[in-house]
């Protein structure tokens, strides 16, 4: 800056800096005006305009000799009342577009000032066109003009300002450099209060604009291909072509430049283009057309053709033609260096080139393309849509014209409905910040207003579950030609295999898998697979605990998807409805699956999870999808009657953890929470008596119930990052996962009823809830307490003191893991519970080194409970009306 | 301490002789000049120019000038051409 600062006298830099003083308060105090004000003010300067359309084109022409009287006039109307007619019911102040459905609202914001550069081949036209836009858009605009373009360029803003002014724009809203030099250019292009650099015209100017670090609507030069497919209609391409190419002597920048003619119709279309008034050029004509019209040292046009007749370039070039001549055809055999005639030439001279298929012809359309044209504009005349397609893909211009002609077509609204303008990006290819025809769009700041949306939430379970004692006798209903019962050799010697299959109907051929009696692996599922396959399954039971269920889905979806890959399945996600993974739709086989559960914890039968034990590196890996939900649940208490009183005590508490977790879930819902309470309640009552008597069947149902009604909530909340602790954990030291799950809990309500280090984003909550919702737990559990703090901390009491009548270790220590195995192991539980999907709807973001302060928490275990105990419901019956 | 304050209404419909009479108040004034802008919709060119005026008069002077309910559309203008921290604001 300080250098062309040097380079300009300080009278002009006075000068420069009144005009963008006056267009900087101008563009301050538009921001007052309302849509109705400015659309007050547009139509009387589009209305001045078009009287003045006339006066203008002559003055361009007497000042630039160049283009033609009437198309000028032509141009001036159509920057006037094309344009007028595209932005005036467009929306450009305050609000202008909304999308209820999304809650987002775009609002306008001016730029301020522009400083637009305007070219010598559209004066007046893109004064006029520029400056209603401005208007519309409430900014201020400091014109340069080309040197040579400038007393016309300068009346034409005189005349839309004293338009403006007088229908109550700001005073200064529009002022035009009297005379300009590329130093002035410079220094406006780069001050400080200049929003934006509008600059229409040759690539050296556009270049200026952009090098100048200010945000620039640069549009660049063009080169128009034009593909002549045989299927066209070939009089209406050649007189298109004609009409386009020699509109305003060819000046618009998006006029044709080449036209590729496929070779059975090449012949005819000369014919065509000489009964119109064209002139054929012969191989010597066309070679010395081409060293006359483009530079040779430059390879760009001369600028002395610019702008000119036929007749006058055929003189220039000492052509004998016909005096009527519109156009000069040069037949040219290749694009590039050799072919001077292939670049850009905004006169009335035309390139052929006969192409011999329609490969060769698209082939050089992209050299056209290629040659100075990137960006611009490109046309094609052809019938054939497949053709067409193919050329709008292949072309890298921002205006693809079809069937008509480029000039015009390209200028919007008159051939098209594409928007009418005077300035084209070429985008990135051109060197151009975009590819629209700059509208009144490319003139606002355009501001979204996003509201808080919530997302959609669901509830889904599976639409049969069969609960209290004799459930299974529901199998019966359950037609199947081949049912596998997918179980392990505890059930078998219980004899709750003989129980089931006393109740599948006598039709049924019935078939026992018995897996082992671990967590599922990989290995297993795959077994099991193979037998559903040997014996055609139309329906699976599964009959055991979670470890049954979830090894019987995953077999499910690998017999009815084979293709399913569970590495891929099992790939991390933050949001369940955005995750990249979908598991198979298609399916070779299936099979109705139902799950009889037999412990009272995980409630796999009603859950869309199932965790697989990957061995090979010491982890769980959960599965989750609706597809694997089993399609019936049966919770029959009977046969939880011989679950061992550990047993009855870890899923039990594995139960709880769910309720629990789901209960404080960033995804929790009225739905899932009324279930989540239910069951927390169930469970505080129950789970004691199911462990002290195992007899006794109440408690045993109301805890089989528990832990169903807790899955339902678990299923669609999500847990949280006590599962995420228990899974590494339990994987890496063999701990069963309901214990695992215990020996957390109580750290883990602590963790979140605090205050978090990172908050979870939760969209569908207001604020942090999570200790509020621990204290209506403790509420609903009568434990007392007057403050938040009070009741969370009674429910961690109470919660320690469950834990310690079902005697539940109290620390990791106490299983004899010693401080450096656990330490050792350290680094890697934090990663692989960070990893755990299940912590992500956890409501307190934990850090890594929360996961490790929670893993040394239980290590180190839960203090001595001090509660009173809870006040509860006495029966059944009270139970199922609360 | 106490501060002998001018207040000045300004009328919305003539702002720029209103901020003339500022300026001629700027001459005599003992502390600070309160112009009450809470009448004025808009303003014009003319007025903006006025005002920077005043604010180079006052400046001088090492008179604070301050802007009473001046509405938020009117602020932003003045924040568009820097004029803010050239006045003090009052509600
Ligand atoms: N899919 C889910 O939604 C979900 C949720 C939580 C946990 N899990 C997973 O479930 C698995 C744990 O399931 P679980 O807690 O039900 O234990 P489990 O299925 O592993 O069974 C534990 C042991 O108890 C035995 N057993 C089961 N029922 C019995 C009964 N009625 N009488 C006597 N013995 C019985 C089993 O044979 C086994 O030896 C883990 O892999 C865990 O990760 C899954
Ligand atoms: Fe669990």
């Amino acid at each position: 800056m300080a250098e062309i600062v040097a380079s300009l006298s300080e009278e002009r830099i006075a000068y420069l800096e009144g005009l963008v003083s006056q267009a900087g308060t101008a563009a301050a105090v538009f921001t007052q005006y309302t849509q109705e004000d400015v659309d007050r003010i547009v139509k009387p300067m589009v209305l001045a305009g078009l009287e003045q359309a006339q006066y203008l084109a002559r003055l361009a022409i007497e000042e630039t000799h160049l283009g033609v009287v009437e198309d000028k006039a032509l141009k001036n109307m159509v920057a006037t009342e094309f344009v007028y007619n595209y932005v005036k019911d467009k929306r450009t102040v305050g609000t202008i577009r909304e999308f209820p459905e999304r809650g987002v609202v775009e609002v306008a914001e001016p730029i301020g000032v522009i400083f637009s550069l305007t070219p010598i081949t559209n004066p007046t036209s893109t004064v006029l066109f520029k400056c209603i836009m401005a208007i519309k858009t409430r900014n201020a605009v400091i014109f340069s003009p080309h040197p040579s373009a400038g007393h016309c360029c300068y009346e034409a803003v005189r005349i839309m300002h004293e338009a403006a002014v007088k229908h109550g724009a700001p005073e200064g809203v529009f002022t035009c450099l009297e005379s300009q030099t590329l130093q002035d250019n410079a220094y406006l292009m780069r001050h400080k209060d200049v929003g934006l650099i509008d600059a229409t015209g040759g690539p050296g100017m556009v270049k200026a604009a952009y090098s100048s670090g200010k945000p620039a609507l640069g549009v660049g030069p063009g080169n128009t291909p034009v593909y002549l497919e045989k299927t066209a209609d070939l009089n209406m391409a050649v007189v298109d072509i004609i009409t386009s190419k020699t509109f305003d002597n060819g000046t618009i920048c998006a006029s044709e430049q080449t036209v590729v003619i496929d070779d059975e119709i090449y012949d005819s279309v000369l014919q065509k283009f000489s009964d119109l008034g064209a002139h054929i050029c012969n191989e010597k004509e066309t070679e010395l057309l081409g060293r006359t019209v483009i530079d040779p040292n430059t390879g760009f046009m001369q600028p002395m053709a610019v702008g000119q007749k036929a007749t006058d370039i055929a003189r220039m070039v000492g052509l004998k033609v016909k005096p009527k001549t519109k156009l000069l055809i040069a037949p040219i055999q290749g694009v590039g260096p050799g072919y001077p005639l292939s670049v850009e030439k905004l006169f009335p001279v035309l390139a052929v080139y006969r192409a011999k298929s329609v490969n060769e012809a698209l082939t050089v359309c992209v050299d056209v393309n290629h040659a100075g044209g990137i960006g611009h504009t490109a046309v094609i005349f052809s019938r054939n849509d497949e053709i067409i397609q193919k050329f709008g893909e292949l072309m890298n211009a921002g205006r693809i014209i079809v069937n008509s002609p480029g000039s015009i077509g390209a200028l919007g609204g008159v051939y098209n409905d594409m928007v009418p303008t005077f300035s084209f990006g070429c985008g990135t290819g051109g060197g151009n910040s975009t590819t629209d025809n700059v509208n009144v769009y490319n003139y606002l700041n355009i501001k979204r207003v996003a509201r808080r949306t919530q997302a959609h939430m669901w509830f889904r379970v599976p639409n049969q579950i069969y609960f209290n004692m004799n459930a299974v006798e529901n199998l019966r209903q359950f037609t199947s030609r081949s049912t596998v019962i997918i179980t392990n050799p505890a059930m078998e010697q219980i004899g709750h295999v003989d129980t089931v299959r006393r109740h599948i109907p006598a039709e049924t051929l019935v078939h026992v898998s018995v897996i082992p009696d671990a967590e599922p692996e990989v290995k297993v599922v795959m077994q099991g697979v193979e037998a559903l396959n040997f014996y055609k399954a139309d329906q699976i039971i599964a009959l055991g605990g979670g470890s049954v269920i979830d090894a019987a889905k995953i077999m499910k979806l690998k017999y009815e998807s084979p293709q399913a890959d569970l590495e891929e399945l099992a790939a991390p996600f933050l949001d369940l409805r955005k995750r990249v993974v979908q598991y198979p739709t298609e399916k070779v086989a299936q099979a109705r699956l139902i799950a009889i559960s037999t412990t009272s914890g995980t409630g796999s039968e009603v859950t869309p999870f199932a965790v697989l034990l990957d061995k090979e590196h010491g982890r769980k890996v959960t599965l989750a999808d609706y597809s694997l939900s089993p399609d019936v649940a049966i919770v029959d208490p009977q046969f939880v009657m011989s679950m061992p009183r550990g047993l009855t005590a870890d899923t039990g508490v594995d139960c709880l953890t769910h309720a629990l977790e789901a209960g404080v879930s960033i995804f929790a819902s009225p739905y899932t929470d009324s279930n989540a309470m239910q069951a927390i309640r169930m469970v505080f009552k129950f789970l004691p008596i199911a462990y002290e008597h195992p007899g006794d069947e109440e408690a045993r149902t109301m805890m089989h119930n528990a832990a169903c009604i807790a899955a339902i909530a678990f299923s669609n909340a999500s847990v949280g990052v006590n599962h995420a602790l228990a899974h590494a954990f339990g994987a890496r030291f063999g701990v069963a996962h309901g214990r695992a799950n215990a020996l957390m809990l109580p750290h883990v309500i602590a963790f979140n009823a605090g205050v978090p280090t990172k908050f979870m984003p939760s969209p569908n909550q207001r604020g942090y809830i999570a200790h509020k919702k621990y204290a209506m737990v403790a509420d609903l559990l009568g434990l007392g307490g007057q403050t938040i703090e009070e009741k969370v901390k009674n429910l961690v009491a109470a919660t320690e003191q469950l834990l310690d009548r079902l005697a539940i270790p109290r620390s990791i220590a106490e299983l004899g893991i010693s401080k450096e195995e656990f330490e050792q192991a350290m680094p890697e539980l934090v990663k692989i519970a960070f990893d755990d999907p299940s912590w992500r709807s956890n409501p307190r973001m934990p850090l890594l080194s929360e996961l490790a302060e929670l893993f040394w928490s239980a290590y180190r275990g839960r203090s001595l409970p001090t509660v009173a105990k809870a006040s509860q419901p006495q029966t059944a019956e009270e139970w199922s009306c609360v | 301490m106490t501060v002998n304050a001018e207040w000045l209404e300004i009328d919305g419909e003539r702002v720029v002789q209103g901020l003339q009479a500022a300026r001629e108040t700027l001459d005599t004034a003992q502390g600070d000049v309160v112009l009450n802008f809470s009448s004025v919709r808009r303003i014009d060119p003319n007025a903006l120019r006025a005002m920077e005026k005043l604010a180079g008069l006052a400046d001088g002077k090492a008179v604070k000038v301050v802007l009473r309910g001046v509405n938020v559309d009117i602020y932003k203008v003045l924040k568009l051409v820097k004029l803010t921290s050239r006045f003090s604001f009052l509600a």
